[in-house]
């Protein structure tokens, strides 16, 4: 019974992808690749459930690259 | 006025209009009228048309002959409808228009998200019609002709600009020589490029996107669904957006987004253009008819109302074309303000009134600027960073509904909800959808004689009280309308109740434009007084 939640959360869905964006204005790919890895881990933590983390990595792993 | 000479079928659809000349050109000293609007496109002809049905006559200066050079603006969604009903023109357009409400988008070639503008029943309008802007355009010049109060004055070009106190004075040039008028107001509609913009000095705030994308009208018959097609990274167009509409007479509308480095004019040669469609279209045998280049602006003016100078639609705000939010929103300023200019004129309202014109249409423009900048965002990112963000977006779309909600290839115009200081606050909760300082919701209504219809095309476009049947009729202010629900109109199919919360004794105070101003669980006639006096600035 998977435990991640992939339904939508975000009461403005477009709010927080803005604010995602705006994090990396302006940043080369490399920037923006060591701002994600911290992203990842704060996050991760804040989830504090190994099980999701592992379900989410399982999903991010599956979606093919565009 | 010299009419409609022709319609053309061809490269571009052209109606064509004569020059005539105006007593006021032989006047010794400048003639003084109530109202001038610059500008014969969709928002200064609702203006005016607006206006000349509240009794207000109206002189439209157009500095060109023509209607048409391309279809432009395609997209008119469901409350520019509305308004356009009100003004007697709307039966026509969605007639002749392509009625649509779904909207998908493709990854690649795979599906990653649709959309329904308009799942349910009970509205006179539908989600959206395309129609060439010359058709909407040719109609509505048909509509002012036909109106006592309007003088439409084609190949008037506004030169000068003198403000006033009480008045503006207007320096015009046209084949016959230069004149002068005087305007009490001078509703500047004179789109993108406004000269009276440049005329009082002002520039825009905001930012112009680099991307190109080329616009391209094509006639062909096709069989394509009637949907909003917009594809990310297709494979017919090496990685870049692209987006296809239908319209009426079998043209289609390809947007394709070009490299930020394209030549402009290198890429609006058939030469140029005819492969890249054929990319898209492949064996199905087209004929270019318009084509054109665009860099996006999401900007606006500081103010909009300037002394007595009042912007509207693009000369005020200017937006992407994703979303369908520039025409649509210049419409509904017009009739912002078309009610409350009257209302001013008339002696009904002080001048304040205009104040809320500003603030609620400067809501409007930062809604849609907020919307247009988004969209625009995640179709053409700024960087490499930027679109890989966008692209995982994409990647889990197909199997995570969180990021199918974060795919954005235009939020589609939608009615502001204004926070507007002509409403009253509610004092006992509504569910519902009607709002507060929103168009009120549609419903279908029977009337006495048993015929039926809609809400929206019974209301009277003065202040209205809506009211529930619950015992003897209540008596409104003085110069509000009163419609009985249950009685005058006949909720058979319970929508009305359910899109306004209405039970018994509720009352609803409408604003001229069909927005909500005030409504209480019972009818309260020094209340209702109130809530008049605060909708009309008194």
């Amino acid at each position: 019974m998977p435990r991640l939640v992939t339904a939508s959360r975000f009461a403005d869905p477009d709010a927080a992808y803005v604010a995602l964006v705006d994090a990396r204005r302006g940043l080369s790919l490399e920037a923006a690749a060591d701002l994600d890895a911290k992203l990842v881990l704060i996050l991760a933590n804040h989830i504090g459930d190994l099980e999701v983390l592992r379900e989410a990595i399982a999903l991010a792993k599956g979606a093919a690259r565009q | 006025m010299a009419s409609v000479a022709a319609t053309e079928h061809g490269r571009t659809a052209v109606y064509r209009y004569g020059f005539r000349r105006s007593p006021d050109q032989d006047a010794a000293t400048p003639v003084r009228h109530p109202v001038v609007v610059v500008g014969a496109g969709p928002v200064g002809l609702t203006a005016a048309i607006d206006l000349a049905l509240r009794g207000v006559p109206v002189v439209i200066l157009d500095d060109a002959d023509r209607i048409g050079e391309g279809s432009r603006g395609i997209c008119w969604a469901k409350r520019t409808l509305e308004i356009w009903d009100r003004l007697g023109v709307a039966a026509g357009m969605v007639e002749k228009g392509v009625t649509w409400k779904l909207g998908k988008v493709f990854c690649g070639d795979d599906l990653v998200y649709a959309f329904d503008l308009l799942p349910e029943d009970g509205h006179k309008m539908p989600a959206f019609i395309n129609l060439q802007q010359y058709y909407v355009e040719g109609a509505l010049v048909e509509r002012a002709a036909g109106l006592d109060g309007i003088d439409l004055r084609w190949r008037n070009k506004v030169v000068g600009l003198a403000p006033g106190n009480d008045r503006a004075r207007l320096a015009i040039e046209t084949p016959e020589g230069r004149y002068h008028l005087d305007a009490d107001w001078v509703i500047a509609a004179d789109g993108a490029r406004s000269a009276l913009r440049d005329l009082l000095g002002l520039s825009f705030r905001g930012v112009t996107f680099e991307d190109q994308f080329l616009i391209a009208d094509v006639r062909m018959a096709a069989d394509f669904p009637t949907e909003r097609r917009f594809w990310f990274n297709p494979t017919f167009h090496s990685g870049q957006s692209s987006l296809m509409h239908r319209q009426p007479d079998n043209v289609w509308r390809i947007d394709l987004q070009l490299d930020p480095r394209a030549d402009a004019t290198e890429e609006q040669r058939p030469e140029r253009v005819i492969p890249r469609l054929k990319r898209v279209l492949g064996d199905i045998p087209f004929e270019l008819e318009w084509v054109s280049l665009y860099r996006f602006n999401c900007r606006r003016l500081d103010r909009f109302v300037h002394g007595r100078v009042i912007f509207v639609g693009d000369a005020a705000h200017q937006v992407s074309p994703f979303g369908a939010r520039g025409a649509n929103s210049g419409v509904q300023d017009a009739e912002n303000l078309a009610w409350k200019l009257a209302a001013v004129l008339r002696g009904e309202a002080a001048a304040a009134l205009l104040v809320s014109y500003e603030s609620e249409r400067m809501q409007a423009a930062d809604e849609n600027i907020a919307h247009s900048t988004r969209s625009t965002d995640f179709i053409a990112p700024h960087s490499a960073a930027e679109r890989r963000l966008r692209d995982a977006v994409l990647a889990l779309a197909p199997r995570a509904e969180f990021a199918r909600r974060m795919v954005n290839s235009g939020r589609l115009s939608v009615a502001t909800v204004h926070d507007s200081p002509l409403s009253s606050p509610d004092e006992s909760p509504f569910a519902g959808i009607a709002r507060l300082g929103a168009p009120v919701p549609d419903a279908p209504l029977r009337d006495r004689d048993g015929a039926q219809g809609f809400l929206l095309e019974r209301l009277r476009g003065t202040p209205e009280l809506l009211w529930v049947a619950d015992g003897a009729r209540p008596q409104p202010p003085p110069g509000v309308a009163l419609t009985v629900i249950g009685e005058d109109l006949v909720d058979d199919a319970g929508l009305f109740a359910a899109r306004f919360d209405a039970t018994p004794g509720a009352a609803f105070l409408l604003r001229p434009d069909q927005h909500l101003a005030a409504r209480w669980r019972s009818f309260d006639r020094a209340k209702a007084g109130a809530a008049l006096d605060r909708m009309l600035a008194r």
